[in-house]
């Protein structure tokens, strides 16, 4: 086990060290950043102070070291608005991750029973069902769903606020916005899991043993059935990063999402580059949680 | 013994099922879609780009005021909502079309090398995969077309990576598994060169699975290419994109809902075609596949 670990830690951290040179070097391969910051028509003079500014007159590699430097100490530069960017990134995190978690509760909540009831009852009217959740699921743009959402919840029936309040019930909407399209995975992938697992001799011995239906399905075949579904889990939070940044548009929420986008608009580049690296962070980070609740909860993935 | 044949003659009978209940619906608007985009120039009622300010923001046919000759309505310039929505086909359509031919072109011969040679090649190359595929594509897109530039081009080179990544993970695994087989040991054994054994021996045989993942992916990418164009860094406008056409009926949408509500069933009727189109394609072509 401590094997497996130390060569998972050490896997995400070179997958850390990989994301945050491909941004250094991406900026830097399509010429001269200066010249993305500002207009094309911005005075020479202006541009070379920017360049002196950010370090870019500076060798390569010592720009590298510096950069990866900074890193180390949580060092990401300033925003042109002048405050240091991990204090930009840190505000806006709450905001986001709260709204995740929101639409994990949806994900989960929604698609874990549609998935165990489809499974249970193949090819049923429930069955017909999830199954067509499942497919517009994977057919509705997010983005498209919040409007949709707003107006008739918001515009017409005034149940929910239209866009971020403080209040607990501005999350209802856009996390079923961004929840959505994770609800049909859940589902999809509980079913498939099921399904291998009702088939297996163990259930087949329970059900010969006279257990009631509901402890089946919950005790023997539910838990063993939930391991492929831990591992969607890092795929699952990726979905909602990428839902957050239209979401967050479209409900005006404060969050990494439409901090990204408001930064690439307004050419605010320390902030677009940090909110990559921590964005590329959370990822990885997630992707070895899971990696390790999966190891945790099936022990041939160890002693692979 | 009876159980295994009725088990057989079930699996038999399945098959021929499968095969048998053609997608029609999804068949017939996807080739409608793309006739009408294909043809756009001929077939749309209207200049997409023409502006027409004394006809802004008129309502579809349907509503109090409107007319046929702008049957879904004109958008907040006044130019007719059809006639964008049908050359909005044709952007998405376009650019998903192009980032699966490149993505296949790299994905399937890397997932064939990988999964064929395996050992370091095939790890080294797992761990790009998996590295591009935990990336989330909207906010890396996003990052990409700030630094690259908007333009057709940058969109479909920015996301091609993404589709490549996807089918080199399906067919190595196909691959993975097929190498193993009896038959290409076989071929192996009568002289056959890797190069012969991969073309005639694996390919084929991982042709189902490129097949299935492609489709999906199209639709996938119709969602990502809109998404895109929502957040203002997909096609440049005035081009009539989908995407752009749902942000431009935003600030309308209490009042003129139509401007937003026709632009999305475009584009949740489009992707749920192809998708309907790609699951039915898995169980035909790859029962094993099987998720629904």
């Amino acid at each position: 086990m401590t094997r497996y670990l130390a060569g998972r830690i050490f896997q995400a951290f070179i997958g850390l060290v990989f994301i945050t040179t491909l941004v250094f070097f991406l900026v830097r391969l399509t010429g001269d950043p200066a010249r993305i910051l500002m207009s094309e028509y911005a005075p020479l003079e202006l541009r070379e102070v920017l360049a002196e500014r950010l370090g870019l007159d500076r060798p390569l590699y010592e720009q590298y070291f510096s950069y990866m430097g900074g890193l180390l100490t949580l060092d990401l530069g300033r925003s042109f608005s002048g405050q240091p960017v991990i204090d930009v990134l840190l505000a806006r995190l709450p905001a986001t991750a709260s709204l995740a978690f929101a639409s994990l509760i949806v994900a989960i909540v929604l698609g874990l029973p549609l998935g165990i009831l489809s499974a249970v009852y193949r090819g049923s009217a429930v069955d017909i069902f999830s199954r067509t959740v499942a497919l517009f699921g994977q057919s509705v743009p997010a983005f498209w769903l919040a409007i949709m959402l707003v107006l008739v919840f918001a515009v017409i029936l005034r149940i929910f606020p239209v866009a971020y309040s403080q209040g607990i019930e501005s999350y209802v909407l856009p996390s079923i916005a961004i929840g959505w399209a994770a609800v049909a995975g859940i589902a999809r992938l509980v079913r498939s899991s099921m399904l291998d697992v009702l088939d297996s001799d163990y259930v087949l011995m329970a059900r010969a043993k006279g257990l009631p239906p509901t402890v089946v399905v919950v005790k023997h075949a539910f838990r063993s059935a939930i391991i492929p579904v831990l591992t969607f889990g890092g795929l699952v939070l990726g979905s909602f990063l990428n839902g957050s940044v239209v979401v967050e548009t479209v409900f005006a929420w404060p969050g990494l999402g439409k901090l990204t986008l408001d930064a690439v608009n307004g050419r605010d580049f320390p902030v677009v580059q940090g909110a990559v690296i921590l964005i590329a962070v959370f990822f990885i980070t997630i992707n070895l949680l899971v990696d390790l609740l999966y190891a945790f909860a099936d022990p041939r993935v160890r002693y692979r | 013994m009876t159980m295994l044949t009725s088990a057989i003659g079930a699996r038999a009978r399945s098959v021929v099922g499968r095969a048998g209940q053609l997608p029609i619906v999804p068949l017939v608007i996807l080739g409608a879609l793309i006739v009408g985009a294909l043809f756009a120039d001929v077939l749309a009622p209207h200049d997409p780009l023409k502006v027409e300010l004394t006809n802004a923001l008129a309502p579809p046919f349907y509503h109090e005021g409107g007319t046929m000759v702008h049957p879904l309505g004109t958008d907040e310039l006044g130019r007719d909502i059809l006639s964008r929505l049908m050359h909005g086909g044709r952007v998405s359509l376009l650019i998903a079309a192009s980032v699966i031919v490149i993505g296949g072109l790299v994905g399937v011969p890397v997932g064939l090398l990988s999964g064929y040679v395996g050992g370091l090649t095939d790890s080294i190359i797992q761990r790009a995969v998996e590295a591009v595929l935990s990336l989330p594509t909207i906010m890396v897109a996003l990052v990409f077309v700030f630094v690259i530039g908007q333009t057709y081009l940058s969109i479909i080179l920015i996301l091609s990576p993404f589709v490549a990544a996807e089918i080199a993970r399906m067919v190595r695994g196909d691959a993975l598994a097929i190498r193993r087989s009896n038959y290409v040991s076989l071929a192996r054994v009568a002289g056959a060169s890797h190069l012969r054994v991969i073309l005639r021996h694996i390919l084929p045989n991982v042709a189902g699975t490129i097949i299935v993942v492609a489709t999906l992916q199209v639709g996938a990418l119709i969602l990502v290419e809109a998404s895109l164009s929502f957040l203002g860094v997909g096609v440049p406008p005035p081009t009539p994109a989908w995407g752009l056409m749902i942000d431009g009926g935003r600030e309308y949408v209490a009042t003129r809902y139509w401007l937003s509500l026709f632009p999305g069933l475009a584009i949740v009727v489009t992707v749920l075609s192809i998708n309907w189109i790609g699951d039915w394609l898995r169980n035909v072509l790859d029962p094993r596949q099987q998720m629904l």
